[in-house]
């Protein structure tokens, strides 16, 4: 049996809506960055995907840019909130709200 | 060199020069006295350039030089620039000769000033000296205009010159404000005129007029209009109020501009622009009714003032209601002859005044009283500028006022020369009043015991007497050697008539004020009402006051409550509306990344849904 590329985009998708809903329900600024992970991993998938479907390279050379880049995104983001943490005693997103108008 | 424009140009530049350099350079205006000498200086040689202007003017007709200004598309729509002819380089003469000697006499009168405030005073004389130029060589509407309001400003200025006085500022306000409403007839009768026209151009026009080609329906308007703008400068009735209260300037002052040359600038436009007044004889009409009418008017409100300087005021009024009737009857050369010699007299008057006064230290007549023995000089020049204004004969106003009276009968208004004939008896009887209260009789007590020394005028005060009282004489002397051609054939009995009047009023004050036969108070009751309406000023001030106070200033408040409450009204809700809203709004702005990730997928979902909408 072949799996077909409408699954690969129902996994992705699934993907996306649970990093989503991590991103926007967590408290916690460290789950916020692994829900971004998961969303940036469904595109990378959907990617890989329509690249592999329609017999080009170029999503899979995007693929290879994007993990890097996240990967730097994960390291510039727990280094952020490290020193909010170190700042403001805490790391939960609900506090952090300096900019309210 | 043969063209007049040159040095009446030069005559016009250096005032405006002398003004520059004492505006600009602030510690030379602070000298003071330097700055004085500056000003007099340039005067002096715009006098000299000026009586060139009118030697060669005699030779050469006219002559304009202009250069454009405000480019149009059809060609400039206005000129600056100098017209020097027989009529303008005379005038030009007369305010540069009355400029040149009221600056000399100022500093004798202004020398109590202090330095800074004396700058001051000339910065304003030059600025005047060159607007009044400007005026009288305009060659348009255009300049004419604009120098008719610096000269305006420039009175403003002087009249309010003392301005820690309430009453001088008050003074000045009040002439600002009833020159400037007058004004404003004027400048519509000019930009009607330009639109019937399509010129501002004095030649050109005057070549329409010479031509026929100019379109006689709504011209009346317009030169009304001018006429009322002329009235307003030159204090005809009911813009007269404000010309005695312009006495709280310095005399000199006074002598040059509400006396000599800028009230006279009325009349100056009327001659200039006489051909236009002629195509509508009904303005003609109102011009020769209202100047008698102001002529006999003034005259009776002089006969009640104590006050030397209102006297002479109203009589400069008095003065400029003949030129205006002389206008309105048709002959213009008499009121322009009655100009010339006025602005000479009266100068002469107002500047022995000025001595008088600086001597005294005191306004009122009866204050003086004896004069004569302690002052002699001041007298016999004071005697000679009273001589010239009642119209005796070898003295300067005689010819003028009797070619006016002349003008004004045959010019067919036999009720205003009747006036006019009243107006000199009251003329003479006046100004022989001053004479006899101020000069003759005992000294008052005031001045009389020693602690104030009353002495004659310190030379440089007492020069521009003299040869302003040389030339009433001169001129007087000279009009009956050199007879000048009237405009028409005058009738025989009226210089009769007009010395008659003359002795008469001279007479009947010595018998009142010095014989005392005719006792004072009686005649006071015999014209009580007349008197009493003529010391409340037949309530013209009253009347102004009224239609400011009931009129003006309601109306004004009605616009006030309107504009504060309707007005900005609308524009205070709409921004009380836009501040509450932002309060409300400002809340979706949390400041939590989260919230900002719900409304960045929400908003792409309905994008979404709004793509996908079936259509």
């Amino acid at each position: 049996m072949t799996v077909g590329l409408g699954a690969y985009l129902t996994l992705a998708a699934v993907l996306f809506a649970i990093g989503f809903f991590g991103v926007v329900t967590r408290r916690n600024t460290i789950g916020i960055l692994l829900g971004i992970e998961l969303m940036l991993n469904a595109v990378n998938i959907n990617l890989v995907a329509f690249a592999r479907f329609n017999a080009d390279v170029v999503g899979m050379i995007f693929t290879t840019f994007t993990i890097p880049i996240t990967v730097a995104e994960v390291a510039l983001g727990l280094a952020i909130v490290i020193l909010i943490f170190r700042t403001k005693r805490t790391a939960i997103a609900d506090h952090l709200d300096i900019l309210r108008g | 060199m043969t063209d007049p424009a040159l040095p009446a140009l030069a005559a016009l530049l250096l005032p405006a020069a002398a003004f520059l350099i004492l505006a600009l350079a602030g510690p030379l205006r602070r000298l003071g006295r330097p700055a004085a000498y500056l000003s007099i200086v340039f005067s002096a040689v715009a006098l000299v350039a000026a009586i060139g202007a009118f030697r060669l003017a005699g030779a050469a007709g006219y002559s304009a030089w202009v250069w454009s200004w405000i480019p149009a598309e059809a060609g400039p729509l206005a000129t600056v620039g100098v017209m020097a002819d027989g009529d303008s380089a005379l005038m030009l003469v007369l305010v540069a000769l009355v400029s040149f000697l009221v600056q000399v006499y100022s500093l004798g009168y202004l020398s109590d000033e202090s330095m800074p405030s004396l700058g001051r005073y000339y910065t304003y004389q030059s600025l005047f000296a060159f607007s009044m130029m400007g005026l009288v060589l305009a060659p348009n509407f255009v300049q004419l205009f604009i120098c008719w309001e610096l000269v305006g400003l420039c009175s403003y200025l002087l009249i309010g010159y003392w301005y820690t006085r309430p009453e001088a500022a008050r003074a000045a306000v009040k002439a600002f404000w009833i020159t400037k409403a007058a004004d404003i007839g004027m400048l519509i009768g000019i930009v009607l005129l330009w639109r019937q026209t399509g010129t501002f151009d004095f030649l050109e026009l005057l070549q329409l007029v010479d031509a026929g080609a100019l379109p006689l329906a709504g011209l009346g308007v317009i030169t009304f209009c001018i006429y009322l703008g002329a009235s307003g400068k030159s204090a005809q009735f009911p813009f007269h109020i404000w010309l005695p209260d312009a006495m709280e300037g310095p005399t000199p002052v006074s002598a040059l501009i509400h006396a000599a040359t800028m009230v006279t600038a009325g009349v100056y436009l009327l001659t200039r622009t006489v051909w236009l007044f002629r195509l509508t004889p009904d303005v003609m009409q109102i011009i020769a009714w209202n100047g008698a009418f102001t002529a006999l008017l003034a005259a009776v409100l002089a006969c009640v003032q104590s006050d030397i300087k209102r006297v002479l005021a109203y009589s400069t009024v008095s003065q400029l209601g003949y030129m205006m009737a002389a206008i309105g009857a048709g002959f213009a050369s008499a009121g322009f002859l009655h100009l010339l010699t006025h602005g000479i007299f009266k100068a002469l008057l107002f500047l022995g005044a000025g001595a008088v006064i600086h001597a005294v230290g005191a306004n009122d007549i009866f204050a003086m009283g004896g004069l004569r023995r302690r002052m002699p000089q001041t007298f016999i020049v004071f005697l000679v500028g009273t001589l010239s204004l009642a119209g005796i004969p070898l003295f300067g106003g005689f010819f003028s006022k009797e070619e006016i009276l002349g003008a004004v009968l045959v010019g067919g208004f036999p009720v205003p020369f009747a006036m006019l004939l009243l107006g000199a008896f009251l003329t003479a009887f006046y100004m022989f009043r001053v004479i006899f209260i101020a000069f003759f009789g005992a000294p008052a007590a005031s001045h009389g015991a020693g602690d104030h020394h009353v002495h004659d005028a310190p030379p440089f005060m007492a020069l521009p007497l003299w040869i302003l009282a040389v030339m009433s004489v001169g001129l007087g002397v000279g009009f009956v050697a050199w007879h000048p051609k009237a405009e028409f054939e005058a009738l025989g009995w009226v210089t009769y008539a007009a010395v008659g009047v003359a002795v008469a009023g001279i007479a009947l004050a010595y018998l009142v004020y010095e014989r005392r036969a005719i006792s004072a108070d009686a005649l006071a009751t015999a014209f009580a009402p007349i008197r009493a309406a003529a010391l409340r000023r037949f309530w013209i001030d009253d009347l102004f006051a009224g239609i400011y106070r009931w009129l003006m200033l309601p109306f004004s408040s009605l616009v006030g409550w309107i504009d504060r409450y309707f007005v900005d009204g609308i524009l205070n809700v709409l921004s009380a509306w836009t501040l509450s809203a932002g309060s409300a709004i400002r809340r979706i702005q949390s400041g939590r990344a989260q919230d900002y990730v719900y409304g960045i997928a929400l908003g792409v979902l309905l994008l979404m849904v709004w793509i996908r909408w079936p259509r």
